[in-house]
């Protein structure tokens, strides 16, 4: 078909362009140069975002699974660990522990034997010392008598058959034991099963989590409501002084709002001398408003407000406000007007808004970190612990992937009901 | 929304309280910004108003809180690091921004879903995961604890706020004026500049400011990927809080008050003129 060219009268009504080729054909080709050109401009970026941004993540994701110490520490072990049936009640042969032998004379010469008892004592507390008095028990070991017995006479535990029962579980490329812990599972002989209740952490803070972004999402809508509200039916020039009043703080830095939290909130606080001086609270019966949820809760709803207020506003700036006159002059009293025909119209601003703080919520870590105490921290801070204080990173990734399919299923919703191309901000 | 002549006095009530409950819930969002300032200027080494200050006594205010943060040499290295990181990840997002904000508003992209939301995640995904997956990266490739790993980990957090305001400018832009620079011969990139980059001015500048905001302000990040070499204004005050709570941060949350009131206003006169010169009437 390209072949036609110029003059000739068109085939079957074919509309041919400037130079011959017929116009479907011309325009997909201009289609593509276009594309392409697109593509070539948003590539640098793409790829930008990609390398420093979502890899990062994907890696950390495959942090959370990735097991590679027992296997690359204790390679000959874990092979011979292949024809050990861990159900019964009796210890591996022979072959094992010889491989564990010559395993551990190499680990050691690495140093590697501490971060494996480190690694192992996650899942078997004990391991560490174990793993620890490896360097002198090594020593006194005599190549010509089978090692069996000389490891169990160096440190009784090498009998117990759940040391071994736990090196096999944990001997492959990848395990789930991080995400289990996270849930706060274990894997026993039965399959997996919940830890005990007094060991259940995870979830709780989970939860806390939730409830508490739950809680203060539903007091950000209580409070931004109204505002939004006032700022969609004021006269613009009024309603623009006050939209700057809501996006001061929104500018402010968080620091310095936490700070003035913390300033505000302690026991030798602005607030509590008011109240005291107001004769409302004894001076030795100070309120407790930091350093517990009351704190995170207070300030971190003046964090969020404005997120919900934006969206708010910008759905309500769209409402006709004659609907509401026509609800009244049909008969309906202000209330009714305002429920059944402002408030329906009103949802989606609420809906954007409510997942906005929710999502920002869950994952918040420096205000819990600064005014929460221990009753008022969210999982974040957990995370957070175990990369910088506990060094149990398979862990703080497990807990982060958790975190992060929460949040990528309300953005999935976010993204369905507002669409992130209207995201506006200020 | 004014009160009509005819209104109950049931319906008066309501107003005047409803207005009461918004000057109260704005109250909140306002005072605890403004507490900050009187208190930075406490002569004391206090966190709360002394009785002398209640007073207005001129000897209970001073500057000394100020002059510490000038000459304390924790803080002003913490300040020169800020000024070092923040303008350089500006720099990088507003570049790299601005060009796929402008292939995005293409009409004909492929994959435009995927790709805006891959964009925009840096925002979304909770600041605790990207530092936690920038921390375990960024020490495999030799990037955590310097410079560069800072800039590039703040550059990528403001990546969607540049994308946000350059794509919600070129909404109103006229591509015809593309067109009409292309026919009396100007090549793409001499219309870019001539054309398209004067036009969209505005909302480049305001997603700088945001990019720059969010460098400026961030923490969690920096705490991670950074080292103590690294260590900008926020991580000075996030220590400051959480340790020894000294009444200086409340002198650079003042400083900072007023920096974020500049940007406030700046963002405002860009948003007029952007409305202006798409012809719509300034608010």
């Amino acid at each position: 078909m390209t072949d036609a060219t110029a003059g000739k009268p068109p085939r079957g009504g074919q509309m041919l362009a400037a130079d011959g080729t017929p116009l479907k054909v011309s325009l997909r080709r201009a289609m593509r140069a276009q594309k392409l050109r697109a593509l070539l401009l948003i590539s640098p970026l793409l790829l930008f975002v990609l390398l420093t941004f979502i890899l990062p993540i994907g890696d950390m994701l495959l942090r959370s699974v990735e097991n590679d110490i027992v296997p690359s520490t204790l390679p000959k072990t874990v092979v011979a660990l292949q024809d050990w049936d861990p159900k019964t009640s009796e210890l591996p042969g022979e072959p094992v522990f010889a491989g564990l032998h010559d395993d551990l004379v190499i680990a050691v010469e690495k140093k590697a034997n501490t971060r494996l008892g480190q690694r192992l004592n996650y899942e078997y507390s004990g391991f560490s010392s174990l793993m620890r008095g490896v360097v002198r028990d090594l020593k006194s070991m005599d190549t010509s008598r089978p090692f069996m017995e000389q490891f169990i006479e160096a440190d009784k535990k090498w009998g117990d058959p759940a040391v071994w029962r736990t090196l096999k579980t944990f001997s492959g490329e990848y395990t789930s034991g991080y995400l289990l812990n996270a849930l706060d599972m274990q894997r026993t002989e039965n399959g997996i099963q919940m830890k005990p209740e007094q060991e259940r952490i995870y979830l709780k803070l989970f939860l806390r989590t939730m409830a508490m972004s739950l809680g203060i999402t539903f007091i950000c809508l209580l409070l931004g409501y109204p505002i939004a509200f006032l700022l969609a039916s004021l006269p613009l020039r009024t309603s623009n002084l006050i939209l700057i009043l809501v996006l001061l703080p929104f500018w402010t830095s968080l620091l310095v709002r936490t700070a003035a939290w913390k300033v505000l909130l302690q026991q030798q606080g602005v607030i509590n001398d008011i109240l005291v001086w107001l004769g409302l609270v004894a001076d030795n019966a100070r309120l407790v408003m930091i350093n517990n949820a009351t704190g995170t809760t207070i300030a971190m709803t003046h964090i969020l407000l404005p997120f919900m207020i934006l969206p708010l506003f910008s759905v309500m700036k769209g409402i006709p406000p004659s609907y509401m006159r026509a609800a009244k002059s049909l008969g309906a009293n202000d209330w009714t007007a305002f429920w059944r025909v402002y408030f329906p119209q009103s949802i989606p601003g609420v809906g954007a808004g409510a997942i906005l703080c929710f999502i920002l919520a869950i994952g918040y870590y420096i205000t819990p970190e600064l005014v929460g105490g221990t009753s008022g921290v969210f999982i974040s801070n957990r995370i957070a612990y175990h990369i910088s204080t506990s060094l149990n990173w398979g862990l703080a990734a497990a807990l982060a992937t958790l975190l992060l399919v929460v949040v990528l299923a309300l953005y999935w919703t976010y993204d369905r009901i507002v669409g992130i191309d209207n995201v506006k901000l200020g | 929304m004014a009160l009509p002549p005819y209104a109950t006095t049931g319906q008066r009530v309501w107003f005047w309280t409803f207005r009461a409950i918004c000057v109260a819930i704005i109250f909140f969002l306002i005072m605890p910004i403004l507490v900050v300032i009187p208190l930075s200027f406490n002569a004391q080494n206090f966190f709360t108003f002394t009785p002398e200050m209640l007073r207005f006594e001129p000897g209970a205010y001073s500057l000394r809180h100020y002059q510490d943060f000038f000459t304390n040499p924790d803080w002003q290295a913490a300040l020169w690091n800020s000024v070092r990181i923040a303008p350089v990840a500006t720099l990088v997002a507003v570049v790299l921004g601005t060009l796929a904000a402008v292939g995005l508003s293409q009409s004909h992209v492929p994959f435009r879903g995927t790709i805006m939301a891959i964009l925009i995640s840096p925002m979304i995904v909770p600041l605790i995961i990207s530092a936690a997956g920038m921390y375990f990266f960024y020490s495999r490739l030799g990037l955590q604890g310097s410079y560069w790993g800072v800039v590039l980990a703040h550059a990528v957090l403001g990546i969607p706020f540049v994308i946000i305001t350059v794509t919600a400018t070129l909404v109103g832009f006229d591509k015809s004026l593309v067109r009409a620079a292309a026919n009396m011969g100007a090549g793409p990139v001499r219309t870019f500049f001539k054309v398209q980059m004067p036009l969209i001015l505005p909302g480049v500048i305001s997603g700088a400011l945001f990019a720059f905001i969010t460098s400026f302000d961030e923490v969690v990040v920096v705490l991670f990927v950074g080292s103590a070499s690294q260590k900008t204004l926020p991580w000075q005050m996030f220590i400051g809080l959480r340790e020894q709570i000294s009444p200086t941060i409340l002198a650079v949350a003042t400083i900072l008050v007023a920096i974020s009131v500049a940007l406030l206003t700046t963002l405002e006169l860009l948003r007029r003129r952007s409305e202006k010169l798409r012809g719509m009437s300034p608010g």
